[in-house]
């Protein structure tokens, strides 16, 4: 196996253009389980820790540029204002020790379904920055970025790079369901998002269809339905929550059944949004 | 070599009744405890294991040519390759293949085995061995394997594996005058004892032809009882030792790795070192048996428990392991700690081809606690009577007689107990401030929406060491002399430290006894004679009276060298009630060593009848008490448990430290399987292999508990005391489920409680 550690981003680039089947490998929490257990033997590993760029975290025109290798402690320490709903979901992956090393960048890597970064990414709009040495960056849009079961739109020679997400500029809610009070991996997660200028809310499903997904009529019919000046309707609630169970399609697994996991997305979806409405109303009267 | 145990130098301090800190705290802590998965030598192999993708299939052929021509492999073993008997068991149920033989019976079974340079290496060559299966439908179904004489046998034993009914008085009878009848199936899940320290150990060839094993297992003696026959050898060819044990639980009395490390160890000439990473380790120990329990309490209705009619049905998989045993305590202790007049109880432990099941903590008795405890809170709502108070109406105590018409001659304040866990202060009410002290905790699935609180109580009677007429006794072999200008104690057993603090415990004893200061601890091996298993809680008990014994012994020879017969040892000098001290035990002892061995054992127990089940079958019981305290989100099915207490009688606190985390740990494994650990089968194929999917309570999940320790000494047993590592991983669960049911008013028949159980779909 090739052990591949460039120290620049240009020489990661040139790595993978050479090596295309190298595995890129940062905190190592997930490549390194996979290797131990001898679900992948990679060809290659190619090494991003000594690649300083991706451990940059700056606002640029207004938008949050996270680097794909900054490990939750650090967006869980530093974005807490900025990124609400990803901060709450980093501090729900697994424990103090994986989420010194992990990193969103990993999670966008593995897509796996259960990713917990994925649900606030939606839910907030971000895309993602990619780049290879032939075809320069590429901005994906989160919802655009999923393609199946831990498949994405990554290409064989790009790298993760970054994230970019704006600001929240209204509360963010993350909520996760496991079958146990910490280090759990998720049965099925929803994280909501709103967008007071755009009066729209953003919603991200995880762990409950082959891919983290948006509920899209569930959007729809929030910037149809919701009145931004008024208290939320309870039945305007209630067909939020039922149309992000809809918007799922989630399979019975050791870990929860179909029908448990529509269930528990309709719950999290009226709480979390009860939650951030009530934030958002708090705010304004003050 | 690297990794093998040491002479442990500072066992703590004090005597019995204190709480020295253990030897092995601080470097488990840190990370520098030698475990059995940290042995070393230069040029060892490394051995892999081939086990079996089908719960049930036959092996047409097997072609290992492949795997042995690949660089690095030294050699390649299947069942042809066993030196001696072919099959191993315990007790004297030899009915497991060392290495599958024509046929494996359930998923995991061990096929072939692999020695290499490197363990990639070994790992590679097992994909290369070439298996022709005839694949077969596994036999899944317990209750047919039961009852249904048509139904397939498993192995050459037929079901069921045993079968132990308890009568006593006249059920038939007793229905016609019930008031009240109250009835239940209850269902509890697979368990496993998850250790932290997978099944590891190294085999070193010797010149004699024989084998050194360095072992992580619960019980020495036995396994060698076992492994020589299989490897055609003595025991005196076999040097066995202990190694660094991270945790048994159960799952280290049947053998794993020890005769295949042996075996390619014989075979290379090398030593072998063998390490099962997560997945494969929850396939090389057998599990708690899953059980399906009917039963039926008739009684009057003021509360009193008229008759019990009871099934009990344990799957104990393609071997008997303990399964015959754990058959026994779960009849025997059917109904617990109640007095009913009228008992009939049915239990089976059938062959089926799902995972392997044997010893696991409660063994037997776990089963059993969930659904009588599960009764009394069922009769209670019938009888519109307060749960404390129905089982203080029904509560056995000193003189009770038992269902196996065992009676109960210590003392037992079982009723006392549990007014005491009734009267302990209450935890806070929620503080849903904090997210953290919600159901989902971090995850942040509520901020108080759907949270009911509910309390619930749990009472669990366990026998303390070995049943049904085994004497499992201990050997202790203790020495005296003077080092360093200090006379020093040397203690050694083959008893397996697992965790659980014994090797503190030998030496506060060998202190207590003694008057010394200095205590050493000898490596546990088989250069001295058996000491049972470091299981149903009898360590303490056993050794500790091995030792105790030992240490008296040691201390007459000392004594025979003075003329007087009013001597006592305190404070390392020889003092006489008359004449005061006489001399330091140095003075006495001058470059001699006095040297002891003593056996230990219990009082003897009896059988149980094959038809009634009567006999004094138990020689301890133990009693744990628990109120569990837990917040539920209804509508998510998320728990959180807010506070347990326990309140147990230890007879003698040899060591509050210890005891207090064997309290806790019991109490944190019956919180497992109340709420989250459950092996999940499917057709004979276990579908969450890994620390990912089966999952085991973290901090966050394990509560802070309240304490009540009685002592109530047992007279028959050392210094009074009673095993103390069970009883509460009894009476936790059934504690939280009833808290549970509180809260959401659901009958929750099955452990573990998952949330689609309280959300109802």
């Amino acid at each position: 196996m090739d052990f591949l550690r460039p120290t620049t981003w240009e020489e990661a680039l040139a790595a993978k253009a050479d090596q295309p089947e190298a595995v890129p490998i940062q905190g190592g929490t997930d490549v390194m389980v996979e290797i131990n257990f001898d679900v992948r033997r990679p060809v290659a590993l190619l090494d991003l820790n000594q690649v300083r760029e991706l451990h940059d975290v700056e606002l640029v025109d207004g938008v949050q540029r996270v680097g794909a290798g900054v490990p939750y402690v650090r967006v869980i320490e530093e974005l807490g204002g900025a990124l609400p709903g990803l901060a709450q979901a980093s501090r729900t992956v697994g424990s103090p020790q994986i989420r010194n090393r992990a990193s969103v960048g990993g999670n966008l890597g593995a897509a796996s379904p259960a990713g917990d970064s994925h649900p606030p990414l939606l839910a907030g709009d971000a895309v993602i920055e990619v780049e290879s040495r032939d075809r320069g960056v590429r901005l994906i849009p989160a919802a655009d970025f999923y393609l199946g079961v831990k498949r994405s739109a990554l290409e064989p020679d790009e790298l993760i790079r970054a994230f970019r997400m704006k600001p929240a500029e209204g509360p963010q809610y993350f909520s996760k369901v496991g079958t146990r009070n910490a280090m759990v991996i998720a049965v099925c997660s929803f994280a909501v998002a709103l967008h007071p200028s755009e009066r729209r809310v953003g919603t991200g499903i995880g762990s409950a269809a082959p891919t983290p997904r948006r509920a899209l009529e569930a959007e729809a019919f929030m910037a149809a339905e919701l009145d931004w000046d008024a208290r939320l309707d309870p039945a305007v609630l209630k067909r939020f929550g039922e149309l992000c169970a809809q918007a799922a399609s989630p399979i019975d697994d050791v870990r929860g059944t179909a029908d448990y996991r529509r269930h528990a997305l309709a719950v999290m979806a009226r709480r979390t949004l009860t939650w951030a409405w009530n934030d958002y109303r708090k705010a304004r009267a003050a | 070599m690297r990794g093998t145990p040491e002479v442990i130098t500072a066992p703590g301090v004090g005597g019995v009744g204190d709480s020295p800190p253990r030897p092995d705290g601080t470097l488990k802590v840190t990370g520098e405890f030698a475990y059995a998965s940290d042995l070393w030598i230069d040029g060892m192999l490394w051995g892999a294991t081939l086990r079996s993708p089908h719960p049930r299939a036959r092996i047409v052929s097997i072609d290992t040519t492949e795997a042995l021509a690949q660089p690095g492999v030294h050699a390649v073993l299947t069942h042809e390759d066993v030196p001696g008997r072919r099959h191993y068991g315990l007790d004297h149920t030899w009915d497991q293949p060392v290495l599958a033989i024509g046929e494996v019976r359930h998923q995991g079974e061990p096929i072939a085995l692999v020695a290499a340079d490197h363990p990639e290496t070994a790992r590679r060559a097992l994909a290369r061995i070439a298996i022709e299966w005839e694949v077969l439908e596994p036999l899944t179904d317990a209750r047919r394997a039961a009852f249904d004489p048509s139904y397939p046998q498993v192995q050459e034993r037929p079901n069921p594996a045993r079968h132990q009914p308890v009568r006593v008085g006249d059920v038939e009878a007793a229905r016609r005058l019930a008031e009240v009848v109250v009835s239940g199936t209850f269902e509890v899940g697979i368990q496993d004892q998850a250790f932290l320290g997978p099944e590891s150990g190294l085999a070193v060839p010797a010149e004699d032809g024989g084998v050194d094993l360095y072992v992580a297992t619960q019980w020495m003696h036995n396994d060698l009882k076992q492994i020589g026959p299989c490897l055609g050898l003595t025991e005196e060819k076999i040097r066995m030792t202990l190694s660094g044990v991270g945790g048994a639980f159960g799952g280290r009395e049947d053998l794993s790795m020890q005769i295949h490390a042996a075996m390619l160890a014989m075979r290379t000439g090398r030593p072998v070192k063998m390490v099962y990473d997560r997945r494969e380790s929850f396939f090389g120990h057998v599990h708690r048996h899953p059980a399906e329990m009917r039963y039926e309490y008739g009684a009057l209705s003021t509360g009193e428990i008229l008759y019990a009619d009871v099934e009990i049905l344990l799957d104990g998989g393609a071997y008997t392991s303990a399964t015959l045993n754990v058959v026994g305590n779960a009849a025997s202790l059917g109904v617990g700690p109640y007095e009913i007049p009228n008992v009939s109880i049915d239990a089976y432990g059938v062959y089926t081809n799902n995972p392997p099941c044997g010893a696991m903590r409660g063994f037997g008795a776990v089963q059993a606690c969930f659904a009588y405890e599960s009764m009394m809170d069922k009769l209670a709502a019938a009888c519109g009577i307060d749960p404390v108070e129905i089982r203080q109406i029904n509560a056995a105590s000193q003189g009770t007689r038992l269902a196996t018409g065992q009676v109960l001659w210590a003392p037992l304040p079982m009723a006392e107990m549990l007014e005491q866990a009734r009267t302990l202060p209450l935890p806070a009410p929620l503080d849903a401030t904090d997210i953290r002290n919600l159901p989902g905790g971090a995850s942040q699935t509520t901020h108080g929406e759907g949270v009911r609180r509910g309390v619930g109580y749990g009472v669990g009677l366990k026998n303390i060491c070995f049943s049904e007429g085994y004497d499992d006794y201990s050997t202790a072999r203790v020495s005296l002399e003077v080092i360093g200008g200090e006379a020093t104690a040397l203690v050694h057993t083959a008893a397996a430290e697992v965790g659980q603090g014994l090797v503190t415990v030998e030496a506060q004893i060998a202190r207590t006894e003694l008057g010394i200061e200095r205590v050493v601890i000898h490596p546990a091996d088989n250069q001295v004679g058996d000491a049972g298993s470091s299981s149903a809680s009898r360590q303490t008990y056993m050794t500790g009276g091995a030792v105790k014994a030992a240490c008296e012994a040691v201390r007459e020879r000392l004594f025979e060298r003075l003329d007087h017969d009013d001597l006592a040892l305190a404070g390392g000098k020889i003092v006489s009630a008359s004449a005061g001290v006489i001399a330091s035990i140095e003075e006495v002892l001058g470059d001699d060593v006095i040297e002891e061995t003593r056996e230990y054992h219990h009082e003897p127990t009896t059988g149980m009848d094959k038809e009634s089940g009567q006999g004094d079958s138990h020689t301890q019981l133990a009693l744990c008490v628990h109120r569990a305290v837990v917040d539920v989100d209804v509508e998510l099915g998320l728990v959180k448990v807010v506070e347990l207490a326990a309140v147990q009688d230890v007879g003698r606190i040899i060591n509050r430290l210890s005891l207090e985390g064997q309290i806790h740990g019991g109490s944190a494994q019956g919180l497992g399987l109340a709420v989250m650990e459950e092996i999940v089968v499917r057709d004979g194929v276990v579908r969450n292999p890994s620390f990912t999917d089966y999952l085991i309570p973290t901090i966050q999940d394990m509560p802070p508990m309240r304490l009540e320790i009685l002592e109530n000494a047992d007279p028959r047993a050392p210094y009074g005391l009673r095993g103390a590592g069970e009883p509460p991983t009894l009476s936790s669960t059934p504690a939280i489920v009833a808290a549970i049911r509180d809260a959401t008013g659901l009958a929750l028949t099955r452990v573990p409680v998952r949330p689609e159980h309280i959300t109802g779909r």
